[in-house]
């Protein structure tokens, strides 16, 4: 008989590297969800645990220090716990590095949660010769503690008693709470008793949360207070104190929390064997080494594009041949030669739909794969820093180089790799300008036209030529969007040199399905559903079959394309393309690549009624030289480069930025500044030319 | 006595550790410093200071890289 679950909410909070995942990986095995928090692009990772007659759902809160106001991830934590009220908040500290992570315990100590501490890595602070009084420990902090070693799978089920035991327990009155000393605790006494009379506020967050987080100048409890008599004592209290300390009362009050944490430590940790060089220095000494540094960092960059891309093809071209295989299995159903708009639908729209995005999933595994084992093993932070002097310059955190390299094989991978970058503006700023990165489709349509129009010599330095067209625009497009739409100060560098560790298996494969399903799942729908309309608009209205009557097949297909929406809009457009060099021919195969790069090349096969065509083909390169000029030839590259990214770009654009705002407004302002440019080269060409 | 002058951050060199006597940054970074454990009278050691390359302080048992606008407004003894 199945019995009925008690279902509970459990939050995991923790410093960032604190090993959190492995813990909500150790809880949740693979039954997880990724989403986002309402309204933000900070990630929220859910799970199910059922242990002992409790159903958990576990949320991994974002990795904070603090629970401050002063940003995004700290203010979610921070109303979540508030929000929600989680029966249990479990506090994953590294028990290697205990005083910095108890910091946040305190913070959680003062809203008074049922709180149970998971010491984890216990295995590192047992090598590193700490040997914690857990029963003291538990007494001072009042919380349960289990010892943990989350990339093992130890502890799990003392952890699990530790949760189920404090959520029956519910909350409690605490006896020790973190004295601020006599000055700061005057004041707060003030706050608290004029707070008496704001009851809604003092039900949901408690007087005295509210009073410290008040002398903090936290900005968003500030707001949340409409008293006079409250506001004014606030002001009069911290204006006082600063004049007692010299310093923000804030600053002074983190000092007096990281006081009692030394107090709590100094009774009960004691350290064994005096701290010596780790092997993680002597790693450092290595890889972030002035002359090797940067060297390692383009070895392993490479490697990670290597294994993306080049691994990747194998099994790219497996599901290619597999969604082949499919098609021809279907069209065998129909009479050969039959005409069936269903067929047709089936085939070219869902088959070739569906196709269009699953290809891509092999690419985004892997480059997961090498994220995951980069970030777990913690050389994303040495890397990060090695590449943040030169990203600096143009604007960008050094973690950005990771997704914008990923975006010379392909934009759909690289703009879900910046999800290693925190910063909102830094990660949009970066996902607005991956499209320039040249793609590898885009190799194709270089490699058509490259040799049509210029000779041996000049093919080499002409390729090079477009990649360094797209960098150079991608910094000047950087500069410009820091500037405006993403103003403001680049966010200082801190960040936290974590101990290198063996990233483990089950982490590493957790962390690629995660993203590999949530690609299938979100941006994937939406890929699929333009695929068909692009299908929809290529392929109708239909001519008449008497205008097809007496045409080969190629000139039948030509005929076709002209009379459906899409040739219809490229002979419209024509006028507005003239200017630039192109024709309708060109306009109407520009249209096309929308779908996909590379399907400017077929389209213009289509158009110049060329069967079979494809980036080596040489009639449809005569065709483009007897048509068209080398400048024009250039200009197609140019545009091609700068211009519309394909539909998949613009759905996961959407998808991670989470607004049709900024994928519209990626979409355009490339394709503007690809008119634009191309404008002037042609036109200044032409003028030179004569 | 101890010597009340305080000096930049960036100018301690590797190998040293210093107190840490105040940061002369906006609240938002000063409070998130403070929480990473940077307080006042904390003990910094400076485990690198070369230039180019990153600046890293050891505190509280953690590494941290610092850019080195930071360790400009950080004054320590």
């Amino acid at each position: 008989m199945a019995e009925i679950m008690k279902k509970i909410t459990v939050a995991l909070a923790g410093n960032p590297n604190s090993g959190k995942t492995t813990i909500f990986n150790m809880l949740t095995g693979a039954r997880q969800h990724v989403g986002n928090y309402p309204g933000v692009t900070v990630e929220k990772k859910e799970g199910l645990c059922k242990y002992a007659g409790f159903e958990m759902t576990v949320v991994d809160l974002p990795g904070t220090y603090s629970l401050t106001a002063y940003s995004i991830e700290e203010l979610i934590a921070r109303n979540f716990i508030i929000g929600e009220q989680p029966d249990v908040v479990v506090d994953i500290i590294d028990a290697s590095n205990i005083e910095r992570n108890l910091y946040l315990a305190t913070q959680l100590i003062e809203m008074n949660v049922p709180l149970v501490l998971a010491f984890n890595m216990s295995d590192m602070a047992k090598q590193k010769g700490l040997l914690f009084d857990i029963e003291q420990l538990c007494e001072l902090l009042e919380a349960m503690i289990v010892p943990t070693v989350g990339n093992k799978g130890k502890g799990r089920v003392k952890l699990l008693d530790a949760i189920v035991e404090t959520a029956q327990r519910g909350k409690k009155e605490r006896t020790h709470i973190i004295h601020y000393g006599k000055e700061i605790e005057e004041e707060l006494e003030k706050v608290e008793k004029l707070l008496a009379r704001e009851h809604e506020l003092v039900e949901k967050y408690g007087s005295r949360w509210l009073a410290v987080k008040l002398l903090e100048q936290d900005s968003e409890v500030t707001a949340k207070v409409h008293r006079k008599e409250v506001l004014d004592a606030v002001t009069a209290g911290t204006e006082h104190l600063r004049t007692i300390f010299g310093d923000e009362p804030e600053i002074i009050m983190a000092d007096r929390r990281y006081g009692f944490i030394s107090g709590a430590c100094q009774e009960a940790v004691k350290s064994t064997v005096e701290s010596r060089h780790s092997r993680s220095d002597m790693i450092d000494a290595v890889v972030t080494n002035r002359i090797l540094g940067l060297p390692i960092f383009l070895i392993l960059m490479y490697l990670a594009f290597l294994l993306t891309f080049k691994i990747g093809e194998y099994p790219m071209g497996w599901l290619e041949r597999f969604f082949d295989w499919a098609g021809t299995t279907i069209i065998a159903f129909w009479p050969a030669g039959s005409e069936s708009w269903f067929k047709s639908l089936l085939v070219d729209g869902v088959i070739g739909g569906v196709g269009g995005v699953v290809v891509f999933l092999p690419n985004i595994l892997l480059l997961f794969l090498a994220i995951a084992i980069l970030e777990d093993s913690g050389y994303m932070a040495r890397a990060a820093f090695i590449m943040d002097r030169i990203m600096h310059k143009i604007g960008l955190h050094g973690k950005s180089f990771i997704p914008m390299l990923i975006g010379f094989g392909c934009s759909i991978p690289a703009i879900m790799g910046t999800r290693i970058l925190e910063n909102r503006r830094n990660r949009f700023t970066t996902i607005m300008v991956i499209p320039l990165m040249s793609c590898g489709a885009r190799l194709m349509i270089y490699a058509l036209i490259i040799p049509a129009f210029f000779t041996e010599k000049w093919r080499g330095p002409m390729l090079w030529l477009i990649y360094l067209i797209g960098i150079v625009l991608a910094i000047i497009c950087i500069k410009v969007l820091r500037l405006t739409v993403f103003r403001g100060e680049t966010t200082p560098f801190v960040m936290e040199l974590p101990p290198y560790r063996m990233p483990t298996l089950k982490s590493v494969c957790i962390h690629m399905w995660q993203r590999g399903w949530m690609f299938l799942k979100k941006a994937g729908t939406i890929i699929l559903a333009i695929s068909i309309i692009l299908w929809v608009a290529m392929s109708y209205p239909k001519p008449s079959r008497q205008s097809l009557a007496g045409l080969s097949s190629e000139q039948a297909r030509q005929t076709a394309l002209a009379y459906s929406v899409i040739g219809r809009i490229g002979r419209t457009i024509e006028p507005a393309l003239k200017p630039l060099g192109f024709d309708w021919k060109i306009g109407t195969a520009l249209i096309g690549a929308t779908a996909a790069k590379e399907v400017f090349v077929s389209q213009l096969g289509i158009v110049y009624a060329i069967g079979g065509a494809d980036e080596k083909s040489h009639t449809l390169r005569e065709k483009l030289q007897a048509n068209y000029t080398p400048l024009t030839g250039f200009c197609i590259m140019l545009f091609c480069l700068i211009s519309t990214p394909c539909v998949a770009t613009v759905a996961m654009t959407k998808q991670e930025t989470n607004s049709w705002g900024w994928a519209l407004f990626q979409f355009f302002g490339l394709t503007t500044l690809a008119y634009v440019i191309t404008l002037i080269v042609y036109q200044i060409g032409s003028f030179i030319a004569g | 006595m101890e010597d009340r002058q305080t000096r930049p951050l960036s100018t301690v060199k590797a190998g040293e550790t210093v107190k840490l006597a105040g940061i002369k940054a906006g609240r938002g970074l000063n409070s998130r410093l403070a929480s990473m454990g940077l307080v006042p009278d904390v003990e910094i050691t400076v485990v690198r200071n070369r230039h180019p390359g990153p600046f890293v302080i050891s505190v509280k048992d953690s590494k941290m890289i610092l850019g080195r606008g930071i360790a400009h407004k950080i004054m320590v003894l």
